[in-house]
């Protein structure tokens, strides 16, 4: 399924939509929106083959955990389109991407506007941290680390039973701190298991700040090699760019690209909270009305319209 | 109710200053965990060690064979659950000094299955060596600290953060339960954020003449057996333990040990999550869903006294609802 929109747009839409979520919420996963548009654009307006959603455009509340006695359970998976030999699966493993994954799925048409405003509602499934019953999620992914193990079994699988369809991740540069997805390298390397990619956003932030404060992590790049895999870098604003570096051939070994993006890309007024940009939440009603017409200005959009209270 | 602004941030510095061997840890979630203040003031008794909890928990066993105390920072979850072998390994077995503080935990968090520690109290207290400790208000949180530093060996503590009301006046002792209220006709046992949802109950309980024994544990492991069968035995009706865990493993199961060891028969309601992961949702919106509140309270003591009080919502103590970002709370989850 193909959108309309162009790549770019569904990219500054998403950005629209996080920014005026955040601004009306007083607070949200942000700069994710900034580092990120362009990945989420990328992956479901060209780079996945998902076929049509099989979900309500509204999501469903909350229907209860998986458990033998809820028969009916589902995950948010269907939003990617239905589950079969051909079509793609997709992990967002960072799930406090949640609030841009969920921007993207509307931008794209897989979700109503009106999802985004059940976000973190009570007994909504529009979860803050995506569980796996939150529109485009198909596990649970909130505990760091765990998404490109449970993608590398997912794709061994699927090449065993003989589907064409490939499986990826979103994944966050802070998940290399985590020995698991190292762990997750090396087995997909070792048995080869090439149906598999990832996409990370090397925005080298995380919740503390920057990544180089926090824990060195050093040329990620050259790790993830030296662990087996094909990786191909890109500037994440770049498009052509990325394009170019998804489409690295990588028989036998798993492709994961490194997207370098910036946490401010789109909205540079939020340098002024560097490097604490891992949530933004403003501190007075006199930021957050000043970010609400610097970030809309930037954007080309008008400032949220704010109730008084 | 008076409410206390980050109890926990203002008590550690207050002790870590004190004691150089004592260290401060956080695995990149030291906002969260109130410890950014001393992190800036203090850098020099302060480790990062990055989103790696693993590495962190082998490495504060190491840091404990120097002979340092260091204190865990992270959110309850990630302290045991992906680090378990090493929290065993390196920590429990070898008895290192390492204080465990785990915050966010039960439904405190709107983070999820990944985010709520659920079944923490039950993996702990069947840990050799271990010892378990739970703060309920902003004194507990505010004495919990040099309080679990006393002890000889690993302790895990589910903290509370942001605002937290202050309902006690002493400080938390090790193996001291509280007695709230000295009923004849229930023994209800709570720890953590319940023992607030249980007063707020208790009022209502009172006027429609149920006589209410209220006891609020901060001690889970070592568990005062003795005692909660001793009070067990004083009321007529039976028992009604509430948590903020799962039924099993947690406050539920220690009582009903106690109970059938002493061979005292009581009957027994365990409330708090029936065998099912919770989800992400605001605190007092969770404690409802999962029968986790001051109304399941009342039924709970209706079912044992086999008389129903009249109690409904509107009768009970208003709840105190946190605003979702107040200035108080860490930024992020
Ligand atoms: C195992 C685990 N440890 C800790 C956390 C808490 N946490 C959530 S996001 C995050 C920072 C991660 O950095 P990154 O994924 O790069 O995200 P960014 O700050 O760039 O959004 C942490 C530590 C977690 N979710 N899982």
């Amino acid at each position: 399924m193909r959108n309309e929109k162009t790549t770019e747009e569904v990219a500054h839409s998403i950005r629209a939509r996080v920014f005026e979520h955040t601004i009306r919420n007083n607070g949200g996963y942000l700069s994710q929106a900034c580092s990120a548009a362009e990945q989420l654009a990328f992956l479901y307006n060209e780079a996945l083959n998902l076929g049509p959603s099989t979900m309500p455009m509204v999501p469903p509340p909350f229907s209860g955990v998986p458990s033998a006695g809820n028969a009916g359970y589902v995950t948010g998976a269907g939003y990617n389109g239905p589950f079969d030999a051909v079509h793609d699966r997709l992990f967002i493993a960072p799930a406090h991407y949640a609030l841009v994954a969920y921007a993207c799925l509307i931008e794209v048409g897989r979700m109503a506007p009106e999802g985004l405003e059940m976000f973190n509602k009570d007994g909504s499934s529009v979860e803050m941290i995506g569980a796996e019953h939150s529109p485009g999620m198909e596990v649970h992914n909130g505990t760091l680390g765990i998404g490109l193990s449970t993608a590398a079994g997912l794709a061994w699988g699927r090449k065993r039973l003989g589907h064409t369809g490939r499986v990826c991740v979103f994944m966050s540069d802070g998940e290399v701190q985590e020995g698991q997805t190292w762990e997750a390298v090396q087995a997909a390397a070792h048995h080869g298991i090439d149906n598999l990619w990832a996409i990370m956003d090397v925005n080298r932030q995380q919740c503390d700040g920057a990544m180089d404060d926090v824990m060195t992590v050093g040329d990620i790049a050259t790790k993830f090699r030296d662990f087996g895999a094909v990786v191909a870098e890109c500037d994440a604003h770049d498009l052509k760019a990325m394009r170019a570096a998804a489409a690295t051939p990588h028989p036998g070994r798993p492709l994961i690209v490194l997207a370098h993006s910036r946490p401010t890309q789109g909205m540079e007024s939020l340098m002024s909270r560097f490097p604490r940009l891992h949530y933004v939440r403003f501190k007075s009603e006199e930021e957050r009305a000043r970010m609400n017409t610097e970030i809309a200005a930037e954007l080309g959009i008008a400032p949220v319209v704010l109730e008084a209270h | 109710m008076e409410m206390v602004n980050r109890p926990y941030a203002t008590a550690f510095e207050a002790y870590a200053t004190q004691h150089p061997e004592v260290l401060c840890l956080s695995a990149d979630l030291t906002s969260s965990c109130e410890v950014d203040g001393f992190r800036d003031r203090h850098p020099g008794q302060f480790l990062s060690l990055g989103m790696a909890e693993q590495n962190m928990l082998s490495f504060a066993g190491g840091l404990g064979l120097a002979g340092f105390r260091p204190f865990l920072h992270s959110f309850g979850v990630f302290l045991y659950r992906r680090p378990y072998d090493q929290l065993m390994a390196s920590i429990a077995y070898p008895r290192r000094n390492v204080r465990l503080m785990g915050f966010l935990p039960g439904v405190t968090t709107p983070g999820g299955m990944t985010h709520q520690a659920i079944e923490d109290i039950s993996v702990m207290r069947t840990i050799p060596n271990m010892t378990v400790l739970e703060a309920g208000d902003a004194t507990e949180v505010e004495s919990i600290v040099a309080e679990a530093d006393t002890v000889d060996g690993p302790v895990y503590c589910r903290i509370l953060r942001g605002a937290v009301p202050r309902l006690f006046t002493s400080p938390l002792k090790i193996g001291q339960m509280r007695v709230l209220s000295e009923g004849t006709d229930v023994l209800v046992v709570t720890s953590g954020i319940t023992t607030e949802e249980a007063i707020r109950a208790r009022g209502a309980l009172a006027r429609a003449g149920v006589s209410v024994r209220h006891l609020h544990l901060n001690t889970l492991k070592p568990f005062d057996a003795a005692q909660i069968v001793d009070h067990a035995a004083s009321v007529r009706h039976g028992v009604v333990t509430l948590e903020n865990h799962l039924i099993t493993g947690g406050i539920g199961s220690m009582v009903a040990e106690a109970l059938a060891e002493a061979g005292l028969a009581r009957r027994l309601i365990r409330l708090g999550l029936q065998d099912t992961y919770a989800h992400g949702g605001s605190r007092p919106y969770l404690m409802t869903y999962y029968g986790m509140d001051a109304l399941a309270l009342v039924r709970a003591v209706e079912c044992l006294t086999g008389q129903a009080t009249g109690i409904d919502h509107d009768a009970l103590d208003a709840v105190r609802i946190d605003a979702v970002h107040s200035l108080v709370k860490a930024e992020a989850l």
